[in-house]
C-alpha cells in the first residue's frame, strides 16, 4: 500500500508516480495529468501562475487521498499538484493511482481530480499573449457560499 | 480578542494585503470577521459570503471564532 500527496514547486515527474503505484496486485493503472493549454475562454495564453494556500492544500489534497482509497478500495496512489509559473504544456497536476480492476480505477481518477477543482484552496493567474493577465474563475459566483461539507 | 485574517488571490489584490490582524469583540463568528474585512478599503470586493476556512478547515458562517484563530478567505478554487 502507497498512498501519497504533495504540493510540489517543481517540474512534476509522471514516471516516477507510475512506478510509485506499481505493484503486482493491480491490474489497471490509470495516470491523470493536467496541462496548460494556449487557449481559455477564447483567448490565447502564455502560462499561469499558480498559488495556494499551501498549508491547508497539503491537508486536502491527502484528505482526497484518504476518501478515494476509502471509497474505491485504492492501495496504491500518488499525486502531486504544482505550484509556481507554469509554461504551455507543462504538467500542473498529476493523479495515478492504481487498483485489481479498470473499473474503480478509472472511477477514483474521475473522484480525485473533481474533488480537487471542487475544493483544493488553489487558485491561478492566466497571462495572455497581449500582456494581460487575470484571476480564473474569479468572476464565478455560483461557487461562493457554498462551502464543502465541513469534515471533522 | 484577536484573530488572523488571511487573504488569497483576488481577494489580496482587493484588500492589498494578504494578512490583516483583527481586534473583535463579544463571541465572533465567521460572518462577523467578513464584515469586518468588507468593511476596510477595497474590502466591497469581497463577497457577502465567501468561502471560510477556520484553521485549515472549511467553515460556515454561523460558526464561533476564538481568539488566535487563522481565518482565511477562500477566493473560487482553480485548481487541477
Amino acid at each position: 500500500m502507497s498512498i501519497r500527496t504533495a504540493i510540489v514547486r517543481r517540474a512534476i515527474d509522471s514516471a516516477a508516480l507510475l512506478a510509485e503505484v506499481a505493484s503486482v496486485s493491480n491490474g489497471a493503472t490509470v495516470a491523470f495529468l493536467g496541462t496548460v493549454r494556449e487557449v481559455n475562454d477564447g483567448r490565447a495564453v502564455t502560462g499561469i501562475e499558480y498559488s495556494a494556500y499551501g498549508e491547508m492544500a497539503e491537508r486536502e489534497l491527502a484528505a482526497i487521498a484518504r476518501e478515494c482509497a476509502a471509497t474505491f478500495g485504492i492501495a496504491d496512489l500518488a499525486a502531486e499538484h504544482r505550484l509556481g509559473a507554469l509554461a504551455l504544456g507543462e504538467t500542473s497536476i498529476a493523479i495515478v493511482l492504481a487498483h485489481p480492476h479498470r473499473a474503480q480505477a478509472y472511477e477514483a481518477s474521475r473522484f480525485v481530480i473533481e474533488e480537487v477543482k471542487r475544493r483544493l484552496p488553489i487558485w491561478k493567474r492566466e497571462g495572455y499573449v497581449d500582456g494581460t493577465s487575470d484571476w480564473v474563475n474569479a468572476g464565478d459566483v455560483a461557487q461562493q457560499g457554498a462551502a464543502p461539507e465541513h469534515r471533522p | 480578542m484577536t484573530v488572523t485574517a488571511l487573504l488569497f488571490a483576488s481577494y489580496a489584490e482587493a484588500l492589498g494585503s494578504d494578512r490583516v490582524e483583527l481586534a473583535l469583540s463579544g463571541q465572533p463568528t465567521v460572518r462577523d470577521v467578513v464584515d469586518r474585512l468588507r468593511a476596510l478599503p477595497g474590502g466591497g470586493a469581497l463577497p457577502e459570503s465567501p468561502l471560510v476556512a477556520v484553521n485549515l478547515t472549511y467553515a460556515g458562517a454561523d460558526q464561533r471564532v476564538e481568539s488566535g484563530d487563522e481565518v482565511a478567505l477562500i477566493p473560487p478554487v482553480a485548481g487541477g
